[in-house]
């Protein structure tokens, strides 16, 4: 496999950087949508947090990468008592790639054909889903993906299992990931009830600035002529990231959310009007999320506020002919809800 | 050279300098600069650009045709089914992504490539290596090619997938009008091209270059990070080519010029000082472009060359120069385009690969279900497996102790196994708006029917149509928008419309038929939405006859009524009249009159067009 980009060195897509990290710390968030132009580093950002990410401790031969803490009563290999003697080992956090062109029964698991012809066994064979459990699943123009494989991602992704009923099995395994998706916006928009069952969003734009794109493609050509000094070059920045999302994951459990900023996140979707109380809930998840990236032990309005975008952008009710676009909108109410 | 391409290359209308140039450094970097999309039609001009370029790549370097219908097993890879049945295990199939490896990979009619394969090729092309995880196998095959996309649109039709377009360096318009002189470059054959791929590792840079090469796509209206990599790899290959170790002012002339020129979408504002814009900025014509050293206004040459290390580079006399250079090879429609569409935030192209996109994608397959396949239908060998293979035991028992001679057969299959692919037959709407901008429509009501178009677009929206925008006033009939989902660029286009100019019904109804049989060949479903009062007043030639001219609307419309297109008819005269009434019952069209139009009855007038038919 190739060495991917150095998460840190990423320039100019703080947003992208911000919205995975929370997404690390957070899983239960529920997701990521990352819509922008062209070559502006959305797959980069996901293929570098990949290797960012710090391993975690899972029952060795799982197929469902099980915590050996509590293995999940759903995984037919470690409740079946299968794996019962079986240690722990250290693996990678999965960051599974959904390529263009899987079929369903790749992404869902099916009926194992080599032992079916062979052995004459009714064996499953668990597919992306499975393999992505515990880590995270990137759809790479999500928009151009099947309706239906949309949909049943997200169902699963929300659920936390994926159910298999076909060709005479009839299989529960648990499946919790993040799920990733990123698009170009021009190549046609997500259904509208498909948006808002993603936790967070990110706008990606390019650059304007002369001096961030210069910076863009110098890194990038360092990288390019010589991945691997480029790496060693950033792996101090890279262990300081990595270090922090790991302080950030033990600390989140601790953190107390002030009174005033449940206010605020109410206020701030009655203002914006967004439907249902996902928006409220994922805003005060994101928050402290992102007071733990930050070190501090409480929720305070500025967290509110730099995540908030984020959280509601694609929660509003979209009008079509909107040119100014929603990021504006939710930046009026904050600067509404915030002012003094 | 070889003396067969010698041939070609005298016969055939010689190739533009800069072509060639594309074609050399291409090949010196095949696989950093990703490719070259070359428009032209296909002819003796373009064959000798494709033998040109053979001739400077490894003979043994492989070279596959991608077609245009080719399906996902054979692009990807997929179950090799022979040997899966005869080895009793699934065997992977390589596809032509992992074939081409190291190799060139020609895609002819890239105008037609359907998006879904090209989403498919640039993440390819993005990760070195096709991923698999089909007809339950999973699979990793690295691969690296260069990519010629042959572009053989006429004007009028979309574009190549701009996302593959922008992962490719050069744009390459060939044009039997320009010609070079390719005896230039005789010197720079193989031998020339592999000496450079051996300096291209240790050629280096100065940063005031990167600055000038992001400065010049800024000024461009180049938004992509990738076009300014590509430039910066152009200009390495160039220096390259020249045998040097770093990068000159030439260099990046010429990388601009190939690179960012037909990438712009917009002109520079201009420096300091005004200047005439207008005169200067006509270069596009066909003329033989001259050679990189004049284009430099700086008197610096190659002898002096090494200087340039030494000297300290002012960024912003090199951008200047960069500008200057990629001016040479704008886009030829892009003045044009930029003079009728005020403030548009994005070039025209963008908008029409949204439609691309999204567009044609019948038959994809979404499934498979129980039955005996009929003629028309695919039998899914590998799900029909599957269907059969928890039998097998049994069915081999039963099978043993039935018949005691005979041999067994590995596999016994039965009525109940067979499994069908289903396909899912697109039928995605597009609504055409043919709306009226001429004087007296002007004066009637166009403020109201640009609003009840915004109506119907918001519907639209909810029902994922995609849109398309017809407008006619004066001696004018466009395709103001061709068939998009973005709705924000169809307001767009309809905010800035401005009324004024006779009324040439007939080339407008022409060119909505035209724009409906295209729609309809795509599998989508086309609905024409016309809002006008019915007053022709134009001749399809241009002529002020109100008689002929409602004479030739009326042949339009009957045409138009017998390509059996639903339509509907929005009369935006101040009370119902009688011309837009008769037009409408020659097209066969539901008839509106816009004063009772409010809002529910005239989204659900466009239902109505539809489902008529």
């Amino acid at each position: 496999m190739a060495i991917p980009f150095p998460f840190s060195a990423l320039v100019g897509q703080d947003e992208i950087k911000q919205a995975l990290l929370i997404a690390a710390v957070d899983p239960s968030i529920g997701g990521v949508l990352i819509f922008g132009d062209r070559g502006t580093g959305k797959s980069t950002a996901i293929r570098g947090l990949a290797a960012l990410l710090p391993k975690m401790q899972a029952v060795a031969g799982c197929r469902y990468s099980c915590s050996p803490d509590a293995p999940s009563d759903l995984c037919p290999d470690c409740s079946g008592g299968k794996n019962k003697t079986a240690k722990a080992v250290e693996i990678s956090v999965p960051v599974v790639d959904l390529p263009l062109g899987a079929t369903e029964d790749r992404v869902v698991g099916a009926l194992d054909l080599e032992r079916a012809l062979t052995q004459g066994e009714k064996a499953f064979e668990p597919g992306l889903l499975a393999k992505a459990n515990r880590g995270f699943l990137y759809i790479d123009e999500v928009n151009l993906l099947e309706d239906h494989l949309v949909d049943l991602l997200l169902d699963v992704a929300a659920s936390g299992e994926n159910l298999v009923e076909r060709e005479g099995l009839s299989i529960r395994h648990p499946a919790r990931f993040v799920l990733i998706g990123s698009g170009n916006p021009e190549e046609g928009e997500l259904r509208p009830q498909l948006l808002d069952r993603f936790g967070l969003s990110v706008d990606v734009r390019t650059p304007g600035d002369v001096k961030t794109r210069v910076e863009v493609i110098k890194r990038r050509d360092d990288f390019e002529r010589d991945p691997n000094a480029f790496r060693d070059n950033w792996m101090k920045e890279e262990d300081k990231t990595r270090k922090s999302l790991m302080k950030a994951k033990k600390l989140l459990k601790e953190i107390s959310v002030v009174d005033t900023a449940y206010e605020k996140a109410a206020e701030l979707c009655l203002a914006l009007g967004t439907d249902g109380l996902r928006g409220e809930l994922t805003l005060i998840r994101a928050a402290r999320a992102h007071a733990a990236l930050h070190g501090k032990k409480t929720v305070t309005i500025q967290d509110l506020r730099s995540v908030a975008p984020l959280a509601l952008r694609h929660r509003l009710r979209r009008d079509p002919l909107d040119e100014a676009g929603s990021g504006t909108r939710v930046q009026r109410a904050i600067d509404d809800v915030f002012a003094p | 050279m070889t003396g067969l391409a010698r041939d070609i290359a005298f016969r055939a209308p010689a190739l533009p300098d800069d072509a060639c140039r594309a074609a050399l450094l291409f090949a010196i970097d095949p696989f950093g600069l990703g490719g070259v999309c070359l428009s032209s039609r296909a002819g003796p001009q373009r064959d000798a650009w494709l033998a040109f370029l053979r001739a400077r790549l490894p003979n043994d370097m492989p070279e596959r045709r991608l077609p245009n219908a080719i399906a996902d097993d054979r692009l990807l890879g997929g179950l090799d089914l022979t040997a899966t049945l005869s080895a009793g295990k699934p065997i992977v199939q390589r596809g032509l992504l992992a074939d081409v490896d190291n190799g060139l990979l020609i895609i002819p009619m890239a105008e037609r490539l359907d998006p879904g394969t090209a989403a498919k090729l640039c993440a390819t092309l993005d990760q070195g290596e096709v991923r698999l995880e089909r007809d339950g196998l999973t699979a990793c095959h690295p691969t690296r090619f260069g990519t010629i996309l042959l572009d053989e649109r006429t004007e009028d039709e979309e574009p190549p997938p701009t996302g593959l377009c922008d992962r490719l360096a050069f744009h390459v318009t060939l044009d039997p009008t320009q010609q070079g002189d390719p005896t230039m470059f005789e010197a720079a054959d193989q031998d020339a091209i592999v000496l450079a791929q051996e300096i291209l590792p240790g050629v280096e840079i100065a940063p005031e270059y990167l600055d000038a090469i992001c400065g010049t796509t800024l000024a461009y209206g180049v938004a992509s990070a990738r076009a300014a990599i590509l430039t910066l790899r152009a200009a390495r290959a160039a220096a390259a080519l020249e045998g040097r170790n770093h990068v000159t002012q030439d260099d990046v002339a010429l990388a601009a010029r190939l690179v960012i020129g037909p990438r712009a979408t917009q002109m520079p504002a201009p420096p300091e000082e005004p200047e005439a814009e207008p005169e200067e900025s006509e270069p596009p014509e066909p003329q033989p472009e001259p050679p990189p050293q004049d284009l430099p206004e700086d008197p610096q040459d190659e002898p002096d060359a090494p200087q340039d290390l030494q000297e300290p580079l002012d960024p912003s006399a090199l951008q200047e120069m960069m500008i200057e250079a990629a001016r040479a090879s704008l886009p030829a429609n892009l003045l044009a385009s930029l003079a009728s569409e005020l403030g548009r935030g994005k070039s025209g192209q963008g908008g029409r690969n949204g439609q691309t996109q999204m567009g044609d994608r019948r038959g994809r397959p979404i499934g498979t279900r129980r039955g005996i396949p009929k003629p028309g239908q695919r039998l899914n060998v590998l799900e029909t497996l599957r269907a059969a293979a928890p039998w097998q035991p049994l069915r081999r028992h039963q099978r043993a102790s039935e018949a005691k001679s005979g041999t067994v057969p590995r596999m016994e299959i039965r009525r109940d196994d067979f499994r069908i692919t289903r396909y899912k037959q697109n039928a995605e709407t597009v609504t055409i708006f043919v709306v009226d901008a001429s004087g007296s429509a002007a004066v009637n009501r166009l403020a109201e029917a640009k609003g009840a178009v915004e109506l119907l677009l918001a519907d639209c929206y909810i029902r994922r149509d995609s849109v398309a925008l017809i407008t006619f006033s004066g001696r004018l009939t466009e395709v103001a928008l061709p068939p998009t989902r973005s709705l924000v660029m169809a307001k767009r286009r309809l905010t800035g419309l401005p009324g004024g100019g006779g009324t040439p019904m007939a080339a407008a109804i022409d060119m909505a038929a035209d724009l409906a049989q295209a729609i309809r060949r795509k599998g989508q479903t086309p609905t024409l939405v016309f809002m006008t009062d019915g007053k022709a007043n134009l001749t399809r030639e241009g002529k002020g006859d109100r008689v002929q001219a409602g004479q030739e609307a009326m042949t339009a419309a009957r045409l138009l009524a017998s390509a059996g297109i639903g339509t509907l008819m929005v009369d935006i005269s101040p009370r119902p009249s009688t011309p837009a009434r008769e037009l409408a019952a020659a097209m066969r069209a539901k008839y509106l009159p816009l004063p009772f139009a409010d809002p529910a009855k005239l989204s659900n007038a466009v239902k109505g067009a539809t489902d008529n038919v």
